[in-house]
């Protein structure tokens, strides 16, 4: 740490510059351009970071001035997912990724499977929406005390903290090649909450309308086994496991509704 | 589109296997009998066939309307990807790309290769005892053999690729270890089917395909 610290005078003294090849856009309809910035090295720093430089100092790599690039972020500990942004061709979160590990120029795009809002920001309502379709929560409220739920074993919240870390950061939908415009595909990320709320002891008692959510149109009859999402996602969840035990799952649900069980 | 896909899509994928894989596979055995018994082994396998009950249904009900509604269906599913095998380069996703493609290819070729064979048997131009010549003819072409195996790789891959992602559609192979099991049997029913059809082609360009059916062959189509 010390080291670094150390270095840290020296590279900015050699005027090392990070070179930024930016995709850009003014409103959600106007046409994209890219633009390119030179930032100032400091060690250690993140794409965040870089951002923030380019924010203090709005001039483009020719030394013309204009208008400061925008992005989200909030957490800058990769649990939010609110910065995820297509850098050098990947979909990932802008503040876990650290600048000596990318080559250069640094290609930054936004996630276009997404509405743009602007530059670097997009709208991820749809997976907000999606979890509200399959329920994505435990529903504990009645008229009256429910009195407590049935316990879950430890073994199993261990394995189901796996399935919570998902932080809807959509870049499981950036990778996806099923979820556009052209395909009504819900998306892997809300398939893996309905597992994870169907193996909560008391959300297991509502399994039956999270899988029916999965079985209407928009639901998880367009994934196509492309497996981008399981690769790309930062939190590791084994979102096509979840997807095939869901396929299992809504598989038998058909059958209990075809036969009126 | 209004509507739910989710039970189209299931059927879509259950005909792909039931009954079309099934078909896929007989027609592979049925065509490498030319390869194994020669003239002779093609038409008693062709003889065996034609003998079954209502083959005209079976074909209808076992083929083409599941392989119309499957074709069809499956090219709307594949207008609705956008393959992205340049971003993520990963064996899965070109697998993806690939079945995509290969559906494409396949509904060409079955279109043709229909055409070619089942429709002139029907117009009467070929009658079962001359299909061995038939297919010898055709393979006088070289570019006819070339379309072929193009064909024959396209549909092959595509129904043992497609077998591969039935399982996981069904949520027969969940996990990441019963995936890459099934892959690997996937890819063997794929090299084994492919080489039984291009061994077929080979044997459909010898020279005892070159004449018309033999006087055993007759006995047999009388008998
Ligand atoms: C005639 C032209 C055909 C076209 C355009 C076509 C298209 C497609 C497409 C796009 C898929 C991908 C579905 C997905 O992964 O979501 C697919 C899956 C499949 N196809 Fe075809 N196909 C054709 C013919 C065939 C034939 C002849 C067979 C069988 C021999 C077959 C067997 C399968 C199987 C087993 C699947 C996997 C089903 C699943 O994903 O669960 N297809 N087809
Ligand atoms: S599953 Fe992973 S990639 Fe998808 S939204 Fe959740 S954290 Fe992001
Ligand atoms: S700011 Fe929260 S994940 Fe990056």
């Amino acid at each position: 740490m010390s080291e670094a610290t150390a270095a840290a005078p020296t590279a900015s003294a050699t005027g090392r510059k990070v070179k930024f090849i930016i995709t850009r856009r003014e409103r959600p309809d106007a046409p994209s351009f890219t633009e390119e910035f030179e930032v100032p090295y400091r060690p250690n720093m993140n794409v965040i970071s870089a951002l923030m430089e380019i924010q203090r100092n709005p001039v483009n790599a020719k030394g013309q001035k204009t208008a400061p690039v925008c992005w989200e972020s909030n957490c800058l500990e990769e649990v939010c997912g609110a910065c995820s942004m297509v850098i050098n061709g990947k979909p990932r979160q802008a503040c876990s990724t650290l600048i000596d590990k990318l080559e250069q120029p640094i290609r930054l795009e936004p996630m276009s499977t997404f509405p743009i809002v602007r530059d670097l920001v997009i709208n991820r309502e749809r997976m907000f929406n999606a979890l509200k379709k399959v329920k994505a929560w435990i529903p504990i409220d009645g008229t009256y005390d429910l009195g407590p739920g049935p316990r879950m074993a430890e073994s199993k919240r261990q394995w189901a903290y796996e399935l919570s870390k998902c932080m809807t950061c959509g870049v499981c939908l950036e990778a996806c090649p099923n979820v556009n415009d052209r395909n009504s595909f819900i998306g892997p990320a809300p398939i893996s909450q309905v597992r994870l709320f169907n193996a909560h002891p008391t959300g297991e008692m509502n399994a039956h309308e999270r899988l029916e959510a999965l079985m209407e149109e928009g639901g998880i009859e367009g994934c196509g086994n492309s497996q981008n999402c399981v690769r790309s996602c930062p939190k590791g969840i084994p979102l096509t496991t979840s997807i095939a035990a869901m396929n299992k799952d809504t598989t038998k649900q058909l059958f209990k509704q075809w036969l009126g069980l | 589109m209004k509507g739910n896909s989710y039970l189209p899509r299931k059927l879509h994928s259950l005909l792909g296997v039931i009954p079309l894989g099934l078909f896929i596979v007989e027609h592979a055995l049925t065509n490498y009998s030319a390869f194994e018994g020669g003239q002779e082994g093609f038409s008693d396998a062709i003889h065996l066939l034609n003998s079954l009950p209502l083959i005209f249904f079976m074909e209808m009900f076992i083929i083409w309307l599941p392989i119309l509604f499957h074709g069809v269906y499956g090219l709307y599913i594949a207008y609705q990807s956008d393959l992205n095998t340049g971003r993520f380069s990963y064996g899965r996703n070109w697998a993806f790309a690939w079945q995509r493609i290969t559906g494409v290819i396949t509904f060409i070729f079955v279109a043709w290769h229909f055409y070619d064979t089942r429709i002139q048997l029907a117009l009467g131009n070929v009658s079962h005892e001359e299909l061995g010549q038939h297919m010898n003819n055709i393979f006088s072409n070289p570019w006819a053999i070339a379309a072929y195996t193009v064909g024959v790789l396209a549909a092959t891959f595509h129904f043992a690729n497609g077998l591969w992602a039935f399982l996981v559609s069904w949520g027969i192979t969940i996990g990441p270890r019963a995936q890459k099991i099934s892959s690997r049997i996937c890819m063997g029913i794929f090299v084994i089917l492919a080489a039984m059809f291009l061994l077929s082609i080979f044997a459909f360009r010898s020279d005892e395909f070159a004449t018309a059916a033999s006087a055993a062959l007759s006995a047999v189509s009388v008998g």
